[in-house]
């Protein structure tokens, strides 16, 4: 291969999980922006939406209704935790919210453990996600190039959706100031469910690439995802949803460029290096590397 | 129109209003007048729904405020231009004004008020896809009452207004909040610019540690300067 077509092989592969990573902060920072709750429960939605990749996958249903319904069920989860676990807490400490997420997350774990099984299952993926395919000497992964263009087309919905609708411009708003976004009348519990509906809607996503390339799925499959997202969040900084983005492409390149460049020996030191990096730049820039607007009160 | 009675009210522990009692009629312009921790904001914070009291009522056109949300309460008709301005810095100028605009379904009419607001406010129209954050204090503090008034509320609330503004626009700032009233707009206004309020204001309240100390028409206020200025201290003197 020469330079142009490894540079190339590399942007496809450091845009395809940058842009994952990008989505899974996406859906960690956009309900940490307005109730600066760190949902460590979001793993949990890629494991629902993992699971039900699993007992439909082998049913009659083609794999893309099944991967639609896949989605469709980590968004009702997410709301269905809003509804039962977030919101009797929202009034309460930042602490109590996060330990909420905690023991949320640990309970669906267990409940996964009990009622499916404590080891992975394998999950029927389509062919699709394996396939390569040749370019003038480039080799390219479907499932990359799959990840990288939806991960790219939800960002420009996203994006369109946060300028051109109201309720985008309100969970906007309610990032900046939550209060004066109810004084304003839009209604509280609207735009966190529709905060917390995008977050599940982003780990569906998410889900369906990174059980399509792991191919099985565990009650533990989200802890990695939601460690990422925190990492490329944390990164770019909590408050900004542009920062969640580019913290996530940041660690995608990071993690891609390392592979290329670390001998054999270091390649299982990957993530060790990666955080390390994440380590330095924190060091420098405690804020993250985009600084969001001021907070003001909690809800 | 509005109507406090016997309002308790505070954080935590502490009692900000103790006993405040006031009355809005259609069409006034009410100012509510107090040195700095009398609880003026906290009245204001208290009537939006914001925070809920320990104990009296508010009513509005009739009906009780109490157990409303801070959205339920713009719906009745209240709008409020907070202390310290509270636009939303990452939004643009004409993604405030739309915000104003939430409770509002008539599309069109929205569209011609946001125009009507960057006549009113030229500079709005300038900085109209700007960040709201990018504004001077004095361009903030316009799109604040713009925002505010985008509700079409029928009672505007407005927390010190003038703060922090220089001179000139201070003038500004009350020559529009005058305009606004001439044009039918129940007002009620805190402000710590004495002299200025009472030339403006149809009736003043006069706050001091949580409750009301006098009240009464400009002329009223203006014939007890010794107590009012026992409370305002310099302020009442001059701007
Ligand atoms: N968020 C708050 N938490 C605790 N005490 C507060 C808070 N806001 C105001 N106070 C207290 O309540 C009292 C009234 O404050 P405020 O209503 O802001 O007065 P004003 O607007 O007249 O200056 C003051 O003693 C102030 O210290
Ligand atoms: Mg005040």
């Amino acid at each position: 291969m020469n330079v142009l077509q490894e540079v190339l092989q590399f942007l496809i592969n450091a845009l395809s999980l940058g842009g994952l990573y990008a989505l899974m902060a996406l859906g960690l920072v956009i309900v940490y922006g307005i109730l600066r709750l760190v949902n460590f429960a979001y793993g949990e939605l890629v494991m629902v939406a993992g699971y039900t990749l699993l007992m439909l996958g082998t049913g009659p249903l083609p794999w893309l209704i099944v991967a639609a319904i896949s989605v469709g069920m980590a968004v009702l989860t997410s709301l269905l935790l809003e509804r039962v676990a977030f919101r009797p807490v929202r009034q309460a400490s930042a602490t109590t919210m996060l330990i909420t997420s905690f023991a949320v997350s640990a309970l669906l774990q267990n409940a996964a453990i009990l009622f499916v099984s404590p080891r992975a299952k394998a999950v029927v993926t389509p062919s699709f996600f394996t396939e390569n395919f040749q370019v003038g000497g480039l080799l390219i992964s479907k499932g990359n190039l799959a990840g990288l263009v939806v991960s790219l087309l939800l960002l420009g919905l996203l994006t369109l959706f946060l300028r051109r609708t109201l309720l985008g411009i309100a969970l906007r708003a309610a990032a900046d100031d939550f209060v004066m976004t109810r004084l304003v009348g839009i209604r509280a519990n609207q735009v966190i469910a529709a905060a917390f509906a995008i977050s599940g809607f982003f780990a569906g996503v998410v889900a369906l690439f990174w059980i399509g390339r792991l191919g099985s799925v565990g009650p533990f499959v989200g802890s990695t995802p939601v460690l990422v997202a925190f990492v490329a969040a944390v990164v770019g900084g909590m408050q900004s949803l542009t920062g969640a983005v580019i913290g996530g492409y940041l660690l995608g390149a990071l993690t891609v460029g390392l592979q290329l460049v670390l001998p054999q020996s270091l390649l299982d030191y990957r993530q060790a290096f990666v955080f390390a990096i994440v380590l330095l730049v924190l060091l420098f820039r405690p804020q993250g590397l985009v600084r969001g607007t001021t907070i003001t009160e909690r809800v | 129109m509005l109507s406090v009675e016997d309002l308790y009210a505070g954080y935590g522990a502490i009692l900000a209003l103790r006993g405040v009692s006031l009355q809005v009629k259609a069409g006034e312009l009410v100012a509510l007048i107090g040195a700095n921790g009398a609880g003026k904001s906290t009245l204001m914070a208290t009537i939006a729904g914001v925070l809920r009291p320990f104990r009296g009522q508010i009513t509005f056109e009739g009906q009780s405020l109490l157990a409303l949300s801070p959205e339920e309460i713009v719906r009745r008709g209240i709008a409020l231009v907070p202390e310290g301005r509270r636009i939303f810095p990452s939004l643009t100028v004409a993604e405030n004004l739309r915000l104003g605009a939430a409770t509002r379904r008539d599309k069109a009419a929205v569209e011609r008020d946001i125009e009507e607001m960057c006549t009113r406010f030229p500079i709005l129209g300038k900085r109209f896809h700007q960040p709201g954050g990018t504004l001077s204090g004095g361009e903030q503090q316009q799109l604040a009452i713009a925002r505010a008034l985008m509700a079409r509320p029928r009672l505007l609330m407005m927390d010190e207004p003038s703060l922090g503004l220089s001179p000139i626009l201070v003038d500004e700032v009350f020559a529009m909040i005058r305009q606004l009233h001439k044009s039918g707009v129940t007002i009620l206004l805190v402000e710590q610019n004495v002299e200025r309020t009472l030339d403006i204001a149809n009736r003043v309240y006069l706050l001091n540690t949580g409750r009301v100390e006098c009240q009464g028409t400009p002329e009223q206020l203006r014939a007890q300067v010794d107590i009012v200025g026992a409370y305002l201290g310099d302020m009442w003197r001059g701007d």
